[in-house]
């Protein structure tokens, strides 16, 4: 069956209510029955949760096979637990037909490839795919389709049942000997533990694993004692050399900064554009460095912002600490003078994935957005976004915050060089709709900027001033003539990845690439 | 294939922003960034054992690329290595708007590059004339030498200084208020004015220095250089903003213009605008004025 | 042109590709490319139609592209194959069999 997006989605994955996309916004109005986990009492007074290993720990939690693990990703590429939690469910206690339902993947859990070859590991459900995960996912080589959704998405599907977490493993900087969590304090400190806090609440059973067990009470606590079942004390959780890059530095390139300052002129000539606006931009080269030409124009018309949302790196705390945005609010950090800051920083506040962008809760951060600025892997001239797939058909990204800000913010811009390499970034069609066009309103390139035609009002601004665009088709064009026009892909009929929607309605299918044969 | 129009001798160019002819990634659109002419480099950029490469690539981005209003000039290299006359082959057959003498010295060294270039121009049946020469000087010779060689020819459309081995033969180095290559600079500019042709400023290195940048090219503007080499996009902007006239220069110009062409219809030679005496030979400077407020975007009337 | 021995042209750096040309029996064509599965055919073309034009009948190439536009493969078969012959330094037929 077609869907809003033009996608064609396979009947037999429209099932238990499940439907496709019908547009933006579907879902106000209607009612989530939320699912509450089945959880242990722990009435008589424990002196400690720690337990030997995470085997023990696996134990106390009844794994057992055809189970669901959760992970979080603030680790980033820098996490050794989910490869850790595997490595002994399946090879010291031999369990199998696991699902893991992750925050997002990344090329740190390449090892967990090789569970799926070997079909102990047989879901993935994440936000974001890449590495060899990706390869043996878009190979076919996992049992059923991996499922990918938004960080708003998956605290909705956590709450409504959709995903039921047998154990949820968070991975925590400290802990103290009850389980309560900080993501700060210890020698593999990320900052923000935003997104495990849903699952923390959800899931069956918790385990906390640590490196840095310190005194009771470890407050205050972004994940409490009062759900967590078992503490294990590892050597360490993480490189903390890939878990925080020293700091984000703005980039240099010339190109990124053309289209940040593009980025920038159309940001002020905006209404929105007043004191206490709330901004969100992703951490690639050009939306990053946005934030140092939006200075300009902030102290130009003497404005502040009102809220920073979303992930933080150095430039907004920075901002911050200049006094020139009056809060952040925090789901993960980048760097790691976002780390140090991170409830230090007077303003600066940690928040649930769910806070954060679930559709289904009543007003996340994201609704309260007036701008925010996003890569892109592909646009095409719906200005549907893809973010997931590489334009050769291959899982190798992450839907992430994309879709969740892109629908709640009133101006979404997207920021991306015309063409990488001999890829034309702006296309005809996607390969795979990650965030559905009519939720994108400004496409900026370094060879022009075009206007979604949805948005007449924000034309009108541009024009008034005189900031030059064009139609997203000539753009495409432009591309074509410099790269020459791809030839379609050819795919198998196995479904590798099914996209849901944020708001849990299906937006678009991985299949398996057929490769090129000359 | 793109077939450019006749490049023009005299034209706006505040930047020259130079470009290693041998890297694909660059080269492929370096117009997108808005300098006024870009500088294909077979030189210094390009390693020894590369400059065949470097040909190839050349001639297919400059067969194959639309740089639309962009000037595309290359630096061959020099008359003392065996690489010159292929240079000059390959961008003659590849329709490059003009050709950067590296380290000239002499009238003579003008000469024979532009007798190489005829030949070329011949031998891949290009208008005899079309392809248009500036010369780079980067030694006191040169220096010296300044004014026989932007005589030389009808091609030579500027002529630039090379800070780095200038500054190496002076022994001197880099200095933040332009006292190492002062004399030189303005020996060029001279030289330059006297022959008619354009003069162009050597490129600024330290791309963190900005105040050190700007400081320089406001000095180019006060000493009446046309425009500045570049090694980086980012410097672009600053260059172009310098060089923009003044709301007050573009309107006083305005003004200029258009009396004096009222008052040459009807025969008046001297009149005055403001209080200010004028004649004919304030035109062209008033000219300039508006033509570089156009390309910058402040001046729309037709009268330039 | 015949092939005398084996030369090679361009880089493995992004926007580039790697050109081997070695001596061989008709033509034989080895490609990799990071864009393999959208411009894998318009890739062989493009150098296939680049030998043609220099009269190259018997060679066995190698092209390791890295997403180049085909102005950079034309220009990476056309220097590898000069070279080859040692005559990829003067006299360059520009605008003949190099177009």
């Amino acid at each position: 069956m077609k869907n809003a997006v033009g996608r064609d989605i396979p009947d037999y994955l429209l099932v238990d209510g499940k439907e496709v996309y019908q547009g933006k916004q579907y879902m106000d109005g209607k009612y989530i029955q939320k699912v509450g986990p089945r959880t242990r009492r722990y009435e008589k007074p424990q002196e400690t949760k720690v337990v030997a290993s995470l085997v023990d720990a696996l134990k106390l939690c009844g794994a057992r096979d055809g189970m669901t693990f959760s992970f979080h990703h603030a680790l980033r590429n820098g996490d050794f637990v989910a490869n850790m939690v595997m490595k002994a469910a399946i090879e010291e206690m031999g369990l199998k037909d696991l699902t893991i339902a992750a925050t997002s993947l990344g090329d740190a859990n390449d090892p967990i490839a090789d569970y799926i070859e070997q079909g102990k590991v047989i879901g993935i459900q994440t936000s974001g795919i890449r590495g060899r995960m990706g390869e043996v996912v878009s190979a076919g080589k996992l049992k059923t389709p991996a499922i990918i959704r938004s960080h708003g998405g998956r605290p909705r599907a956590i709450e409504a049942g959709e995903v039921h977490i047998d154990i949820a493993f968070v991975a925590a900087p400290t802990s103290d000997c009850v389980g309560n969590c900080r993501g700060i304090g210890g020698k593999s400190n990320c900052g923000s533990l935003g997104y495990a806090i849903t699952d923390s609440r959800f899931a069956d059973y918790v385990v906390v694993v640590t490196d840095c067990l310190v005194d009771f009470p470890n407050f205050p606590a972004s994940v409490e004692a009062i759900d967590v079942d078992a503490v294990v004390v590892v050597d360490s959780i993480g490189n903390p050399k890939k878990i925080a890059s020293a700091a984000a530095r703005i980039s240099q390139n010339p190109r990124d900064l053309m289209m940040a300052e593009n980025v920038a002129k159309i940001i002020a000539s905006t209404p929105y554009f007043k004191d206490g606006f709330v901004f969100q931009t992703g951490v690639g080269g050009p939306s990053l460095a946005a934030n140092l030409f939006l200075e300009k124009y902030m102290d130009e018309r003497n404005i502040r912002m009102g809220l920073a949302v979303g992930g933080i790196c150095k430039p907004m705390v920075e901002l911050l600490k200049k006094g020139k945005v009056r809060a952040a609010v925090d789901v993960q950090d980048f760097d790691l003078d976002a780390v140090n800051s991170i409830n230090q920083t007077p303003g600066h506040f940690e928040m649930s994935a769910s806070q954060y962008a679930n559709p289904a809760n009543k007003g996340a951060f994201v609704n309260k957005l007036d701008f925010v600025v996003l890569a892109a892997l592909e646009i095409d001239t719906d200005f549907n976004v893809n973010v997931l797939t590489g334009s050769d058909g291959v899982l190798r990204g992450a839907p992430g915050g994309h879709p969740d800000t892109a629908a709640g913010s009133k101006v979404c811009i997207i920021v991306t060089p015309l063409i990488r390499g001999r890829m034309a970034t702006v296309c005809e069609k996607v390969v795979t709709v990650t965030t559905p066009g009519d939720c994108v309103d400004v496409l900026v390139t370094d060879y022009g900027i075009a206007v979604n035609p949805l948005r007449p009002d924000l034309v009108e601004c541009l024009d008034k001033a005189g900031i030059p665009h064009v139609s997203i088709e000539s753009l495409k064009e432009k591309a074509y003539s410099l790269v020459g026009r791809p030839d379609d892909l050819q795919w198998e009929d196995q479904v590798v990845a099914v996209l849901e929607a944020r708001d849990g309605t299906i937006l678009d299918v991985v299949r398996k690439v057929k490769p090129l044969e000359l | 294939m793109i077939k450019r129009p006749k490049p023009e001798r005299f034209r706006l160019r505040r930047t020259m922003m130079f470009m290693n002819a041998q890297k694909p990634g660059l080269i492929k659109d370096a117009y997108i960034y808005g300098c006024d002419s870009i500088m294909l480099d077979l030189e210094d950029a390009v390693a020894e054992n590369q400059k065949d490469a470097a040909r190839f690539s050349l001639y297919h981005a400059l067969t194959t690329i639309d740089y639309g209003n962009t000037e595309v000039i290359v630096r061959i290299n020099g008359l003392d290595t065996p690489h010159w006359q292929e240079d000059i082959r390959v961008c003659v057959a590849g329709g490059a708007d003009g050709i950067r003498i590296a380290k000239c010295e002499s009238a003579q060294d003008v000469h024979t590059v532009e007798a190489a270039v005829e030949a070329a121009e011949k031998e891949f049946g290009v208008e005899v004339g079309r392809t248009l020469l500036m010369a780079a000087l980067e030694s006191p010779k040169g220096i010296l030498n300044a004014y026989e060689i932007c005589s030389a020819s009808d091609r030579m459309f500027g002529v630039a200084i090379s800070g780095g081995d200038f500054r190496k033969c002076m022994q001197t180095t880099f200095q933040p208020d332009g006292v190492d290559m002062l004399a030189a600079r303005g020996q060029m500019l001279l030289a330059a004015r006297a022959a008619g042709i354009q003069c162009f400023d050597t490129v600024f290195t330290d791309l963190d220095d900005d105040a050190g940048f700007e400081a320089e090219v406001r000095q180019n503007k006060a000493m009446g250089f046309d425009g500045k080499s570049l090694i980086n996009p980012k410097q672009i902007r600053l260059v172009h903003q310098v060089f923009t006239p003044t709301e007050k220069e573009v309107r006083q110009a305005e003004k200029i213009v258009r009396a004096i062409e009222e008052q040459a219809k009807l025969g008046i030679g001297v009149f005055t605008v403001d209080g200010k005496m004028l004649d004919i030979a304030f035109v062209p400077g008033a000219k300039r004025t508006l033509k570089l407020a156009k390309a910058c975007g402040m001046y729309e009337g037709d009268l330039v | 042109m015949e092939i005398c021995k084996t030369a090679a042209a361009g880089t493995l750096e992004s926007s580039d590709c790697l050109v081997t040309v070695e001596p061989g029996n008709g033509i034989s064509l080895e490609l990799s490319s990071s864009v393999m599965n959208q411009y894998g055919r318009q890739i062989k073309a493009t150098v296939l139609e680049t030998l043609e034009r220099l009269g190259v009948e018997n060679a066995a190439v190698t092209v390791v592209d890295k997403g180049a536009l085909d102005c950079t493969l034309k220009a990476r078969v056309e220097c590898a194959v000069f070279r080859s012959c040692d005559a990829s330094a003067e006299n360059i037929p520009w605008g003949g069999a190099v177009r």
